[in-house]
Parts: structure tokens; sequence; C-alpha cells
């Protein structure tokens, strides 16, 4: 190799290294300056808060005219909440329990109507401008207002009835929360506006061909929805979930923010900025262990067709490995032939003649 | 039956019969069950009847309250009466307007909601663009971050923030909505993020490599090629960040309204949360007698609290209801 081929050959080199990379590195400053407003606000929405607020969590914090004064309580504020507060640790069962009982039914709902809506009917738009609604008046104290005076539950199903019935054959603590929802069915359809829409969108997508196909195999509706449909929009699922969740617990007819509100400008003396940030740190860390809960339900069943290509991957893997380990097995087999033949070649050669 | 009594083609009338009884039965199935290439009656009209019965239960609260905003007293204590109130009543809207100071509420109803929504788009828009259409070192975590805020309760941060706005001396005025919405930290800013970001990454990239080679900048190829084309993205996220922050009563009333003193600013659905209070103030100070508080006028102030609402809704329906279609959300 000369010299010049040397160089020229990294002069080429560098080039190849330089130029997309700079390039690169140009577009990926401009993206941080677009989404700087974003970090920036991270920083002073998000981060800073999460920081002070766990900081005033251990603290009990007083409001006296010259500023605010600390003490360090440690998780004092914490035990005070669990232990001794009259609401709100029921309230944050009840507020357990109404999720994980009221999340499936809103999005199992959510489902039956978005596949009803899939089918061949009239006046489709319709219907969706009437299941879309809710989406814009179901927050706000007008929900609250709304049920306060007695809209939220349909006088022509007896709730009463159904009620009992329901506490007679479970315990108490379970059947609390379900009487509930019957008992305020209306806001618990109210929920489901946007998760309908998502299904929608979702089903809309999926092939036609698929059904088709399926059908001539002999698969009944039951089944194709089994196979095909729920598969499909599994992540849409959870998503809704997720959404679901997240909408319960923001919205303003929780009575658990309302505590937390109301615990913050308390007067009294154990109450306050640090006693309300200890509640809203256990209430989020109720409200991520949810999220969590369904995420993991949603996410840890894969798919029985990924499953398949994970086996054969890895068992051609196997194959891969066992072949290489014959190769190397058979080329050191066949090194040894050849030396042991050099060495009967060399003797031959020597003319010693013992063979 | 009837074949057997008549005399003569016996054997031709049974066979008719049985003719014409087997292709109605054929008919009838058909009809009821379906066939290939149609539906059946029974299965739509389980679904039509269901969808009815379901819209009815969507639909029950808003015409509970429409039909009882409009009943006086007597119409409300007479029992025969459920519906129909035996006249049109509106001295209910009349007082509860009065009481919520309907006008200048509507007014600061629309600014508290409208220019955050401003901010959010272009500052939602400006992100969701960076994150599509550029790699960066740490765009997952950026990601993984936005999802995580959306998940987290806004009630962790609330206290901090209220300390720092106060701090700042910019509690009970609007800015305390405007600081967030402009950094994309807004009510629900995740989701509108999220939506730019989804639609931008359908926009194809050859479109925006052909503008820079023509010379445009990033900044530019983003407002002038980007941007237009994002209009169903934009439409969305406007009116869902305006309803949202209209709906809004905790943070409003915590931020802007103010808790302890009241600031100048107030909304209609502040106004609706205190309404009982609102109320009673005001039928004292009324010179005219006015009546004591009832339901129908809880109702009417509710109603007058959505009806801008409402009417946006059936305005821009098309929009509302196609917003998911378009926006790929579905596509994640």
């Amino acid at each position: 190799m000369s010299k010049k081929e040397k160089t020229n050959r990294e002069e080429k080199k560098n080039k190849n290294k330089i130029k997309p990379g700079r390039l690169a590195k140009r577009e990926a400053i401009t993206g941080l300056i677009f989404v700087s407003p974003w970090i920036l606000g991270a920083c002073i929405f998000l981060a800073y808060p999460l920081i002070t607020s766990f900081q005033y969590a251990l603290n009990n914090i007083r409001i006296t005219p010259v500023g605010k004064t600390f003490t360090f309580v440690g998780y004092g504020n914490f035990t005070q909440i669990l232990l001794s507060d009259a609401d709100f640790p029921t309230q944050l069962i009840d507020y357990l329990t109404t999720t994980i009982i009221s999340v499936p039914i809103i999005v199992v709902f959510a489902l039956i109507i978005a596949m009803m809506l899939n089918q061949k009917i009239k006046a489709r738009g319709f219907f969706r401008l009437i299941f879309f609604l809710p989406v814009i008046i179901v927050s706000g104290p007008i929900l609250g207002m709304l049920t306060e005076q007695g809209a939220g539950s349909i006088t022509a199903i007896d709730t009463q009835a159904i009620s009992t019935a329901v506490h007679n054959f479970l315990p108490y603590s379970l059947a609390e929360p379900i009487s509930g929802i019957f008992e305020n069915m209306v806001t618990i359809l109210w929920y489901s506006g946007v998760q309908i829409l998502i299904f929608l969108s979702g089903l809309q997508k999926i092939d036609r061909s698929m059904y088709e196909a399926a059908q001539i195999d002999g698969g009944s509706g039951w089944e194709c929805f089994w196979k095909i449909t729920l598969p499909t929009i599994k992540p849409l699922v959870l998503l809704n979930c997720v959404y679901t969740v997240v909408f319960i617990s923001n919205n303003n007819q929780n009575a658990i923010i309302e505590l937390i509100k109301n615990s913050m400008f308390s007067g009294t003396k154990e109450k306050g900025y640090g006693y309300a940030s200890a509640m809203a740190w256990l209430y989020s860390l109720v409200v991520l262990l949810i999220v969590g809960l369904f995420a993991i339900v949603f996410l840890a069943k894969k798919d029985i067709y990924e499953k398949q290509v994970k086996r054969a991957k890895k068992a051609m893997k196997k194959e891969a490995r066992t072949v290489k380990k014959i190769e190397r097995r058979s080329a050191r087999n066949a090194k040894k032939i050849e030396k042991a033949r050099q060495k009967r070649k060399y003797s031959t050669y020597d003319g010693s003649g013992d063979y | 039956m009837a074949a057997a009594t008549i005399n003569g083609s016996q054997a031709a009338a049974v066979l008719n019969k049985k003719w014409y009884q087997n292709l109605n039965k054929e008919k009838a199935r058909k009809f009821l069950l379906g066939s290939k290439d149609k539906e059946g009656f029974l299965k739509m009209f389980l679904i039509y009847a269901l969808l009815i019965c379901i819209g009815f239960i969507y639909l029950y609260p808003i015409l509970y309250m429409i039909s009882n905003s409009f009943m006086s007293l007597d119409d409300l204590l007479d029992s025969s009466i459920n519906w129909i109130p035996s006249a049109l009543n509106l001295s209910n809207y009349a007082q509860a307007a009065k009481s919520m100071d309907f006008w200048k509420s509507l007014g600061q109803s629309v600014i508290i909601a409208g220019v955050p929504t401003l901010c959010n788009v272009a500052s939602c828009s400006l992100i969701g663009y960076g994150l599509a259409r550029f790699d960066f070192p740490g765009k997952k975590v950026v990601l993984a971050i936005i999802i995580f805020s959306f998940v987290l309760p806004s009630q962790i941060t609330m206290i901090p923030t209220y300390v720092l706005y106060s701090n700042m001396g910019i509690l009970g005025t609007l800015w305390s909505f405007i600081l967030p919405s402009i950094l994309g930290m807004g009510i629900n800013g995740p989701i509108f993020i999220l939506i730019f970001y989804q639609f931008f990454k359908q926009v194809p990239k050859v479109l925006i490599e052909a503008a820079q080679i023509d010379g445009a900048g990033y900044f530019k190829s983003f407002l002038k090629i980007s941007l237009p084309s994002a209009s169903p993205a934009i439409i969305t996220v406007s009116l869902f960040s305006f309803v949202w922050y209209w709906n809004e009563s905790y943070l409003t009333e915590m931020y802007v309204a103010g808790v302890m003193t009241k600031s100048g600013w107030t909304s209609l659905i502040i106004q609706l949360d205190n309404f009982a209070t609102n109320y009673s103030s005001y039928a004292t100070t009324a010179t005219n007698a006015a009546t004591s508080l009832n339901e129908s006028i809880n109702l009417a102030g509710t109603m007058l609290s959505i009806l801008p609402l409402l009417l946006m809704y059936f305005v821009l329906q098309r929009y509302f209801v196609e917003s998911i279609d378009r926006t790929g959300i579905t596509g994640e």
C-alpha cells in the first residue's frame, strides 16, 4: 500500500464521518431549540414543584405575617393523615374501589357502543353527536349540580331494588361502590364519550378483508371478535383505561382533591401546606398505582403471534449456534486430519517407510 | 286445512300451498336473520333499539335540565307535571342571570378560556413539531416525561406552584394561566403535545426537505409548510383546550379568581359553583321580591353556564366528532 493511497483513504473516511455528523448535530440543536419551551416549562412547573412539594410534605408549615415558618416533622404528616385524619383514608379507599370497578365498566361499555356504531346503520353521525356531547359538559361543577338536582340517575330504573339486592349478596365494602355505580348510572355512562370515539376510529381502521377471510374459514362473529377485533384494538383499550383513570382522578367531582384544597387553606395548627402536600403525594401514588396496574394487565400478555415469532427466533438462534459448533468442530477435525496427513507426508518424504 | 275441504284439484292446491309456504318462510328467515350481503332485521332492530335507549340515557340529564328550568314553583310542586311545564316561565332564567352577573361572567369566561388556548396552540405545535421532526439525544426521555406528567395528578404540583405564583405576584391575574400554557404546561398540555406530535409525524419529510433546499430555514419551513397543513390538529387542540379551560373550576378558582381573597376575575363556572351563596346575596339586595332558591333556578343557572358551549358544539360539531379520527391518536 502506497503512502498516497493511504492518505486518500483516510481523507475519505473523515469526509464520510464529518458530513452527516455535522447535519445531525445541527438538526439536534434545532430540535432542542424547538422543544426548549417545554424543557423550561418542565423545570419550572414539574421538576421544581415536585421537589418542593416533597420538601413541604416533610414539614409543618405555618403562615405568619412575616412569612412561612417551616418545622421539620419527617414523615409525621403522613402518619397523621393515615392514622388520625377523619376523612382522607376512607375517601382514598372509596376512590380506589370505585375507580377499579368503574374503569372496566366504562371501557367495556364504550367498546360495545363503538361496535354498534361501527355496523352499517343510518344516522351514525347523529348518534356520534349524542355520544360525544358529554365531553363538552361532563367536567366542572355542572355534573355535581345535575346529580344534586336528581338528573344523574334515571327514575325509570329502580335503583333502590338493585342496590338492596347487591347489598344482600356482597360484603359491605364491595356492595357500596357497586350500588353507587347503579345510582349514578348516567354519570358513569357520561364518562365514556371520548373513549367511544377512540374505539370507533380504531375499529374503522381494521381491514375488512380480515373478517372476510375468517368467515370463509368458518369463523363465527363471536370468534372474529376475540381473535381479530380485540387483539387489533388492544393498545386502544390500554389507552382508554389510562385516559379514564386520569379523567376520574382529575375530575372536579372527586372528593379527594376538594379535601386537599380545604386542608391547604385550613387554619388549624397541624394542617396547612405541608399537610396538603403529603395528602397530594399519597393521592398521586395511588393514582400511579392504578395506572400501573392497568398497564401491567394489558402489557404483560403478549400476542400469540408475537410469542410464536419469539419462539421461532430463539429456535433459529439455537440452530445457528449448533451449526456453528459443528462447523468449528469439523474445522478442527479437518485441521487435525491435515496435520496428520502432512506428518504422514513428511514421514513418507523422509523415506522411513513404515506404513 | 283449507285446501283439504276444496274438492277437485286437491293435490295441485297442496303443492301450490306448500310452494307458497316455503317461499314465505325462506323470505321471512332471510328478512329476520339476514343473509350474506344484507343484515337481518332482528339484529338491526336490536341495535337501533339499544342505541336509541342509550342515546336517551345520554340526553336525559340535558332534557331534564331544559324542561325543569322552565317550570315555575307551582309546576315543580305539582306531581302531575313531569316533563312539560304548564307555561313557559322565563323568570327563572332572568333571576339566575342576574344573580350570576351573566354578561360580565360570560365575557371573562371567554377571556379566561380563550387566551390560554391561543398560547397552548402556539407552544404545543412548536414542541410537537420539534419532537416529531428532529432527532436529538434524550428525545425518548422527553416523551416519557410528557406521558408521565399526563398521568400525574395536578394536585401534587399545585401547592408549590401556588406559592411560586404568590411570590411572583401573578396570583389572581390571567398570567398564572398564560405562563404555564406558553411553556406547554397548561391544563392537559401533554395531550395537545402528543396530538401535534402524532400529526407532524405523518407529514412527509420530503416536503420539508424540499422547502429547505429552496432556501427556507428550519423555523420558516415550520411556519410556512408544516403549520398550514396541520389545520385539523390546530382546530382539535383549540376546541378541546377551550372547552377544558372553560370547565376548569378548581384551578381557575385557585389561581385566577382567588380562594381567600377574591380578585376581579370570575367565570360562569365559578359563579355556578358558588351559586347558592351568590343567589342568596342577590335575593336580599334585590329591590323586587325575588323568589327563594329552588330547583328550577338552580337548573336555569346550570343551563346558562353551559349554553355557550352547547351552541359552540352544535355549530362546530363536525370538527369535534371528527377530531379524533384526524389526529391519529389511535395510531399510537
